[in-house]
């Protein structure tokens, strides 16, 4: 049975400017306890390709594709056979705490009531096992801390807060939307922690979506490179690092600087994220990319295999071309 | 590690940026845009400014003058002074034989000219303070605020009433009297916006380049206000023709033989049981007709101008 | 490369009085201790990165420095004038030398204005009476250096991409020829590939002009990139100070140790095998700081001393300032 299968997905959303074609033909798949990031900028599509995953798109969007979660097909899938599977087999976490969290409701109402809902059990049944999970994300006096307010906790311990109670049903999946964007660097790096150890007593897979290119080296298994809405690169985080084979994932990891490194300047990619509202024909990358071809303005590249199996790219330009 | 290629990059750069358009499009061309798809607003406006051309031209086609008096249906109006064209009597007569199409004409041009007017005064003041205060800040602040407040707290129409009483009835009375008035509330709502203005950043931007206080206020704050201001305003004209329309009513308005659409509806109102409903009915069209569409147009304003944007 | 200092900020203090939710209206306010006691030299051409995480007081300590909060004590000389000492109009003469440029780049132009107009207000504003065409001959001047072509000139921000919005932001900072820029998290707003390009451009232009620059952000790996030295900021207190290598390979203080730790490099197996060290526990409160040292509470070298008496920033070794009684 396979964990989770993502073939030919396209998210298009109606607007009074136009159809936007936000994600289109982004095919991947997931085993059971891995991690996998999907890395892109502004535009690229990463939110919005989870988000249809878990029927979370907006009113004017519209997804069609294929998502399998345990050979069960959900995309798409009503409201009421969803939320079967919302919190009790996929969790979500999101990037600002603040928001996510109802700021009238105490935090143990909101964390007893994911229990209470989809386990059926008691409140005050509930209540315990939410300090339990508290205690498990290291929020110090759980018991008391759970009765207050969302904004009487600082970012980092909300953002634990969220990851408790996406925990709650013990879910297969975690998928987290840029959960340590908005958090300082020590924080981030705690709850990175805290995430990986997480991982590894549940067993759980997780889908991390993150433009940072330093939290995706440490915290994942394989990595989805996504840019003006297409798969350009995806593979194993260590191959894709060591020898990215795409023009955009090489410029993306020269553009950024790094602690340990003493170059004069940086490397950058020219020219601006795509604007979405304008469909771009062929390869979304090919206005900024130095290795174009004119193929690439005309024809979206299929995703190709490099040497090993399970490392693909989308390029007309052969590897050994990008010197 | 790729070594870029100096040369293709600066050309892709200039492909780039040569790729864009020339003129600008400033955020009010946007917004003209989303108003003009708004068909109640568009309606609204093109009604509205039919009823101001009439106000303008109307006078060319009348037969009798507004105070001229028509002997002949004096007394008998429910027979004599109904609408027709014949006798030029277009809307109909009066009780006293007075032409209600030119009576009408009139009431629209003073009712239109006090809500316009008083709705001006209300946004240069109210604009002005509220800026001024909410940028400000601090104890002066606190002080122009406190002074709305007790303003506002005197209730308005007993006001307007004492000084229409003791200063004897005239239009200047009423424009001061109204205008005077209603400029609180837009200095409040201008002074909130002030308040949202002044903690973005090209505000810092500006203080960090040394551009001084008034300059800040009238180049920065003020054009970003305009939105909320203009939408504000249109729904101010409304009410300051109901506050005039209302004292008319009272028999406090505009001095005879000058008339206002509060008079007309007033005057109407009372002969409403001797068969001469047009005395009513024609001055109460335009008045309601006139209001809705300004609320349309206030409305369709507030769209177009959408605080969505994230730009006020 | 002409070093003579042109700032030097001594002992700055910048207070603020909070009043939380649920107190009366006659209850004293707190006093929030936002920049606590800094000092530091700036000289011509450097690169000063000052870092911290939230509450550190770097973008007080920003706008203190051009008098845009007030400051409760300290100097701030500037080409041997205290700024603090001055008045409107004498300190309204220094500002054509000093100049800032925000975090976000959209928020920080006038959504009203065009480009053009936008770059021209400090030129129209400290020399009105320059003839309109030598104004659009400099903001064409400027444009050219931050890469922006002159037919954009009439476009509005809103029109502009994010990268393309601090290019303006940073034309307006340049057209009055300042001495020295401060820039508060000019790039934190920006998509990677995008950040790259704005920081090349402004050490480009630091070079071709001169510059000097402040550079705050939280981002030690951009801090470093451009700096010359980095300041280490803890709840409004100075932990740190010294060169950007020797920030990095030899970091002195607990707390630059937690933070240089938990940056993440990409690379998987530097990543892997990093000994990672996590600070716990949260930011104390800046109205209620810790007595003595501050970072005491989130330590681990903390002693009994942390607690009694607040370390002196004092020089481990030249060039190299750290507050902390048990320093590397």
């Amino acid at each position: 049975m396979s964990f989770l299968e993502v073939k030919n997905l396209n998210v298009e959303f109606n607007t009074t400017d136009g159809i936007v074609r936000a994600v289109n033909n982004v095919s991947f798949s997931l085993e059971q306890g891995k991690i996998l990031a999907i890395v892109g900028e502004s535009g690229s599509g990463k939110s919005q390709t989870v988000f249809s995953m878990m029927g979370l798109l907006d009113n004017n969007g519209h997804a069609t594709g294929s998502v399998k979660f345990e050979d069960q097909e959900i995309l798409n899938l009503p409201n009421e056979e969803l939320n079967r599977i919302r919190a009790e087999k996929i969790a979500m976490i999101f990037q600002d705490p603040m928001t996510s969290l109802n700021p009238y409701v105490r935090v143990s109402e909101q964390m007893a009531e994911v229990l209470v809902h989809h386990k059926g059990i008691s409140k005050s049944d509930a209540i315990q096992q939410s300090i339990i999970m508290l205690d498990a994300v290291k929020i110090p006096e759980a018991k008391n801390r759970i009765r207050m307010y969302p904004h009487e906790f600082s970012g980092g311990m909300r953002q634990r807060v969220m990851i408790a109670m996406s925990l709650l049903c013990h879910p297969k999946l975690l998928i987290a939307d840029e959960p340590t964007t908005a958090l300082d660097v020590t924080v981030q790096a705690q709850i990175m922690h805290l995430m990986a150890e997480i991982q590894k007593e549940f067993g759980m897979s997780i889908i991390l979506i993150t433009h940072d290119l330093g939290v995706v080296a440490g915290n994942s298994d394989e990595m989805l490179v996504m840019y003006g809405g297409e798969v350009m690169e995806i593979g194993k985080t260590e191959r894709l690092y060591e020898n990215p084979t795409h023009p955009y994932t090489q410029g993306l990891m020269s553009a950024v600087p790094r602690l340990d490194d003493t170059a004069e300047k940086l490397i950058t990619i020219p020219g601006n994220p795509p604007n979405m509202m304008l469909a771009p024909v062929g390869c979304p990358f090919s206005p900024r990319c130095q290795f174009s071809i004119n193929s690439c303005s005309t024809e979206m590249p299929n995703l190709s295999k490099v040497d090993e199996i399970d490392h693909l790219r989308a390029c007309h330009v052969e590897i050994e071309e990008l010197s | 590690m790729i070594v870029a290629n100096k040369n293709k990059i600066v050309k892709l750069a200039e492909n780039l940026n040569a790729d864009e358009q020339i003129l600008g499009r400033s955020l009010w061309a946007d917004a003209r845009t989303r108003f003009m798809r708004n068909k109640a607003a568009i309606t609204s406006l093109i009604i509205l400014i039919l009823i101001v051309l009439f106000s303008f031209i109307g006078p060319y086609f009348a037969v009798w003058s507004y105070e001229q008096i028509d002997w002949n249906t004096m007394g008998s109006a429910a027979t004599l002074g109904m609408p027709s064209i014949e006798t030029g009597h277009y809307f109909g007569t009066d009780d006293l034989g007075r032409d209600l199409y030119s009576r009408v004409i009139q009431g629209t041009q003073i009712s239109l000219m006090v809500g316009i007017v008083g709705a001006t005064i209300a946004v240069v003041v109210g604009t002005l303070y509220g800026a001024t205060s909410g940028y400000i800040g601090g104890r002066t602040d606190q002080i122009m605020m406190r002074i709305v407040d007790i303003l506002m707290a005197i209730p308005f129409m007993f006001v307007l009433i004492l000084l229409l009483v003791v200063f004897g009835r005239s239009i200047v009375m009423l424009f001061v009297g109204i205008g005077l008035l209603s400029w609180l509330d837009m200095s409040r709502i201008v002074r909130g916006q002030t308040l949202n203005l002044k903690n973005k950043e090209f505000i810092e931007a500006a203080q960090a380049t040394g551009v001084s206080d008034y300059k800040i206020i009238m180049r920065h704050i003020v054009p970003n206000l305009l939105g909320i201001v203009a939408v504000y305003a249109t729904l101010l004209v409304p009410g300051i023709i109901i506050a005039e329309s209302f004292i008319s009513f009272l028999g406090l308005g505009v001095q005879e033989p000058k008339t206002s659409w509060g008079a007309l509806i007033s005057e109407g109102a009372g002969t409403i049981n001797y068969d001469t409903e047009w005395q009513l009915l024609v001055p109460l069209s335009f008045f309601i007709v006139t209001l809705f569409c300004i609320y349309f147009i206030g409305d369709g304003l507030r769209d177009a101008l959408d605080p969505k944007e994230g730009n006020y | 490369m002409n070093s003579q200092t042109i700032l030097q900020v001594e002992n700055l203090k910048v207070n603020f009085n909070v009043t939380s939710e649920g107190d009366m209206p006659w209850t004293k306010p707190k006093k929030l201790q936002a920049v606590n006691d800094v000092s530091f030299q700036l000289n011509s051409g450097e690169t000063l990165g000052i870092v911290g995480e939230s509450g550190c007081g770097k973008s007080t300590l920003a706008r203190a420095i051009v008098k845009m909060v007030p400051t409760h004590s300290g100097k701030v000389i500037w080409l041997g004038n205290d700024l603090l000492e001055l008045n409107k109009s004498e300190m309204r003469h220094h500002r054509k030398q000093i100049q800032m440029i925000f975090q976000d780049p959209l928020a920080s132009l006038n959504p009203r204005m065009n480009i053009g107009e936008i770059i021209a207000e400090p030129l129209r504003t400290h020399y009105p009476k320059t003839p309109e065409a030598d104004v659009k001959l400099r903001v064409s001047d400027v444009m050219n250096k931050v890469g922006l072509l002159d037919n954009l000139v009439n476009r509005y921000p809103h029109e502009f991409s994010g990268g393309q919005c601090q290019r303006i932001g940073i034309a307006r900072a340049l057209i009055l020829k300042p001495k020295l820029i401060i820039c508060d998290e000019p790039v934190s707003a920006l998509d990677v590939s995008i950040q790259a390009q704005v920081i090349n451009l402004l050490m480009d232009l630091q070079e071709e002009m001169g510059l000097t620059l402040i550079f705050i952000a939280h981002d030690l790996s951009i801090v470093k990139h451009i700096s010359t030295k980095i300041m280490v900021l803890y709840l409004g207190n100075m932990v740190e100070l010294a060169n950007s290598e020797d920030i990095y390979r030899k970091p002195r203080h607990p707390y630059t140790q937690a933070l240089i730790s938990a940056v993440p490099i990409p690379d998987p197996k530097i990543e892997k095998q990093k000994d990672l060290i996590l600070i716990e526990g949260d930011l104390p409160s800046p109205v209620n700081p810790p007595s003595g040292c501050v970072f005491r509470t989130r330590c681990q070298k903390a002693q009994e001393i942390c607690s009694k008496e607040k370390p002196e920033f004092i020089e481990a070794e030249t060039n190299h300032k750290v507050a902390c009684h048990f320093h590397d």
